[in-house]
């Protein structure tokens, strides 16, 4: 009963110190989406190169697809665009596009200058279809399944290691199945 | 005759004119009021600390937006919300709902406080009954110890001041 009586304290000292620990290496920008295992959200765009030809998540039905949110603006959208490049060089998965809140002309000039590793950029220019899909900060890339279901969500730009340990693994998967 | 018609119409029309304004008036601040009100309690997810009514982040402009596009269409504010938790998740609310996973942020202040309470208690309970500190010591009685006629004399030595 003595020792209970430091060692309550102490238990509950330690059990703070162990969540604030964990808290100092989470990010809080990254909010989970509730869109995860849920049917991707549908939309009808018209296709960055050529206006007139348009695009939905339902053409892309049956296969394993990478949705990545860019823009010209956008800043960390150079840091991971030579990782979709290279991913665009190996044909392991096609990536489409979806150019957010910017205007035709910049974005066409940016593929030009970075080099385009999308299989197509669909046009979402204000922002609506990016509400649809919950996005809140670019870039952010989705994982899409053959049945047209969201199974991952990555926010913020793609690294060497998320592409490597997390995304490419479960794309694999997904193609399997 | 004609005259008269023209007067008549134009009395009506400016009529129907102020009726529509009167009409409209105190939907739309009474729809401005509901878009603050409602805008207040959700979150921005671009600058984190700050509400949907108070931020500038792009992101935010298109959310209210979309809040009052919803609300013009006569969506109700649960409709609304819930528009946006499906598409955000919760943390798009300012104020968490009651659900199993959020009962220790909304209880948890209040069953440590009844622990408190419940130590509180039960520690001054066995002082006055035992005599004893809650260390288990035996109260310090005035008994024997001199300590009663140390005390006095340190008093009656202090210098008056």
């Amino acid at each position: 009963m003595k020792a209970l009586r430091f060692l309550l304290p102490l238990g509950i000292f330690v059990v703070l110190v162990g969540f604030l620990y964990v808290g100092l290496f989470r990010d809080p920008r990254e909010v989970p989406s509730p869109l995860v295992d849920k049917p991707a959200p549908a939309f009808r765009l018209a296709q960055l190169d050529d206006p007139a030809k348009k695009l939905g998540p339902e053409d892309l039905k049956g296969q394993v697809w990478l949705l990545n949110v860019w823009a010209s603006w956008c800043v960390s959208c150079r840091v991971e665009h030579p990782l979709l490049v290279d991913l665009a060089r190996t044909n392991v998965v096609p990536v489409i596009g979806l150019n957010y809140k910017d205007t035709n002309a910049l974005g066409r000039k940016w593929l030009a200058d970075n080099g385009n590793p999308y299989q197509v950029s669909v046009v979402d220019a204000d922002g609506r279809v990016g509400i649809d899909w919950g996005v809140y900060g670019v870039p952010e890339t989705f994982v899409v399944d053959k049945q047209g279901v969201i199974r991952y969500k990555q926010i913020g730009p793609i690294t060497q290691e998320s592409l490597q340990k997390t995304i490419l693994p479960l794309v694999r998967e997904l193609q399997k199945s | 005759m004609k005259r008269l018609v023209i007067t008549a119409g134009l009395a009506a029309s400016l009529f129907l004119l102020a009726a529509t304004a009167a009409a409209q008036a105190p939907t739309d601040a009474a729809l401005e009021a509901r878009l603050k009100a409602l805008s207040e309690e959700l979150r921005c997810l671009v600058c984190q600390n700050q509400t949907l009514a108070d931020s500038t982040a792009p992101l935010a402009e298109d959310l209210r937006r979309e809040v009052r596009e919803l609300a013009q269409q006569g969506n109700s504010d649960a409709e609304i919300k819930q528009y946006l938790v499906a598409r955000y998740g919760d943390f798009v609310l300012y104020k968490p709902p009651v659900k199993p996973t959020t009962w220790i942020l909304w209880f948890g202040p209040f069953a440590f406080l009844l622990g408190g309470g419940l130590i509180w208690f039960v520690v001054l309970r066995r002082r006055r009954r035992g005599g004893g500190d809650d260390l288990g010591q035996p109260a310090a009685g005035p008994t024997g110890s001199g300590q009663e006629e140390r005390a006095r004399r340190l008093l009656d030595d202090a210098p008056d001041t």
